[in-house]
């Protein structure tokens, strides 16, 4: 059976030039870059190599990089480090209600502990709007913490201007960009972000390994307290063959990115084309333009999205969805529910994201294969409205 | 969250049984909530006391149309009080197992056969739950997963 992989936004497959540099670093150098000795020397070598990679690629100083355990760790390090080592000058958070769990939980996590967090909505492209952040800033707030690129529907968020209101008022700005990195171009100067996430896995690289870029002058309280590694902000020996192969997959994106990003969208339109041709009430959830080129999130009405995932999984197509039942919880995507997609609307969501070794093919195989899963699940469903035209709705 | 089906289950939930409406039903029910994922109609057809035929239309997850399904198998030819006796974890136990996090939110297909027969008798001016013999009917609404609102 064929196999169609369009779950980008979950993971991606290693680069085989990305994975021979890691191999290098388990097999061949593997010292420890603390170590006086030669072994260490060349190991450190291979770190110092990758953070100018990485630095190069977001228009960071190599200094600015510091290596973690991946996307995760950077936010909770971004927020935890910075409410700690700001504590006296306020305990006010600002963020959005469409961030990514480890923001999210971080930042409840914070509540408990006597921060004040402003959960600011989106609009209907899942956009904040710029006048609700200046609404929310305060003398006490210290941190602004807002994700660039959307993980669900890939809406990319206004950072620059963001920052010309944080800039003005010394407030800190972080911003998690693991999605958006490697996909569009990301310069922390042009964006004015002083704290911003990069994860390895979501661009060719391995799991496990991610990097925190901490502005200049930046004040953060390490969380991980050892050794003096990375620059005293995060002990630990540091994952060689994560980080060697972090700065390839970062070396790789910077040369690539531009015809990565036309490939992508080239992908993901002639699929959205496709599918609003061939499948009536679909609606496509993000911004129109605003979003990164590998994503499309669709909403398929009276069906719900596991049995759809389900379906798509049986013909061999990978994708991920929004429903309820897929994510663990009772409740819709938190994203979908906050742009103000219907519960009911939200279930039925699937989210597609290409890759660089997608090909036109793949994009055929599902156009071919969709159309009948959803019209199977729709005669099956309550909700669909009687033949003819599909004009009614949901609710 | 992975989802861990078995066999039985995906087979239901490729091929279901009895899908469809029934435009001339003796009884409808509907249970669920779409906002939490899932909705079970359920039609029945009664003769002579038994279910002649039982068709369904469900909005819901891998579980929801799987234990639809085997509902209707499980039930079609049954008297109204065997019918009435099948409960959802009966479904459930047929189907093999379900994953523990869909047994209350997306295995109600029992719930919406009870509530057609709820609606066959009232249209016949039944009264339930007393009476002609059906204790089980009292039992198995009231024993039965609420409706999830």
């Amino acid at each position: 059976m064929r196999r169609v992989y369009l779950d980008h936004a979950a993971t991606t497959p290693v680069d085989p030039r990305v994975a021979e540099v890691a191999l290098e670093c388990m097999t061949g150098n593997y010292g420890n870059p603390s170590s006086l000795h030669q072994f260490g020397r060349l190991a450190r070598q291979a770190v110092e190599t990758a953070r100018e990679q990485v630095a190069g690629l977001i228009g960071a100083a190599a200094k600015e990089v510091v290596f973690l355990s991946g996307g995760t760790e950077g936010d909770n390090l971004a927020i935890k480090g910075v409410a700690a080592a700001l504590k006296k000058r306020g305990n006010h958070i600002i963020t959005s209600a469409i961030e990514h769990h480890a923001v999210l939980h971080m930042c409840e996590y914070l509540e408990g502990a006597g921060c004040r967090v402003t959960y600011l909505p989106v609009d209907e492209h899942g956009l904040v709007r710029l006048s609700d952040v200046e609404a929310a800033l305060t003398k006490e707030t210290v941190l602004v913490t807002i994700m660039l690129g959307n993980n669900e529907v890939g809406t990319i968020q206004p950072i620059a201007d963001i920052a010309r209101l944080t800039r003005a008022r010394g407030i800190v700005l972080h911003t998690d960009a693991v999605q958006a990195t490697a996909q569009v171009p990301v310069n922390v100067d042009a964006l004015g972000v002083d704290l911003l996430t990069i994860s390895g896995h979501k661009m060719y690289g391995p799991k496990g390994i991610g990097a925190l870029y901490i502005r200049r002058g930046t004040r953060l309280v390490p969380q991980a307290l050892g050794g003096g590694h990375e620059h005293k902000l995060r002990a630990g020996t540091e994952n060689v063959p994560g980080i060697a192969a972090l700065g390839k997959a970062a070396e790789l994106a910077r040369a690539e990115l531009a015809e990565r990003g036309r490939h992508l969208s080239a992908l993901r339109d002639r699929f959205l084309d496709g599918i609003m041709e061939r499948i009536p009430d679909v609606k496509l959830n993000g911004h129109p333009e605003r979003r990164l080129p590998n994503n499309a999130n669709l909403s398929f009405k009276y069906v719900e999205g596991e049995a759809l995932l389900l379906n798509l999984d049986m013909r061999g197509i990978a994708v991920s969805s929004g429903s309820a039942c897929t994510s663990g919880s009772l409740e819709p995507s938190h994203v979908l529910l906050a742009m103000g997609v219907p519960p009911e609307v939200a279930q039925g969501s699937l989210r597609f994201t290409f890759g660089r070794q997608n090909t036109d093919d793949d994009v055929d195989y599902v156009l071919q294969e969709l159309p009948p899963v959803v019209a199977k699940l729709r005669e099956m469903s309550p909700f669909t409205p009687p033949q003819e035209e599909g004009g009614a709705d949901v609710h | 969250m992975s989802i861990d089906y078995n066999e039985r289950v995906m087979e239901h939930f490729s091929n279901p049984r009895n899908v469809g409406e029934i435009p001339d039903a003796d009884g409808v029910g509907q249970v669920g909530n779409p906002i939490c994922g899932d909705v079970m109609k359920m039609y029945i057809k009664v003769d002579d006391g038994r279910l002649a035929d039982v068709k369904f239309k469900t909005f819901g997850c891998g579980a929801a149309i799987a234990s639809s399904s085997m509902l209707t198998e499980l039930v079609l030819g049954k008297t109204l009080a065997e019918a009435e006796a099948v409960t959802n974890h009966t479904v459930a136990d047929a189907l093999g197992g379900l994953p523990p996090l869909k047994m209350h939110c997306s295995n109600l297909a029992a719930d919406a056969l009870h509530k057609a027969i709820e609606d066959y008798r009232r249209r016949r001016g039944e009264r339930p739950p007393e009476p002609a013999g059906a204790p089980d009917a009292a039992g198995a609404a009231g024993a039965g997963a609420p409706d999830k609102a």
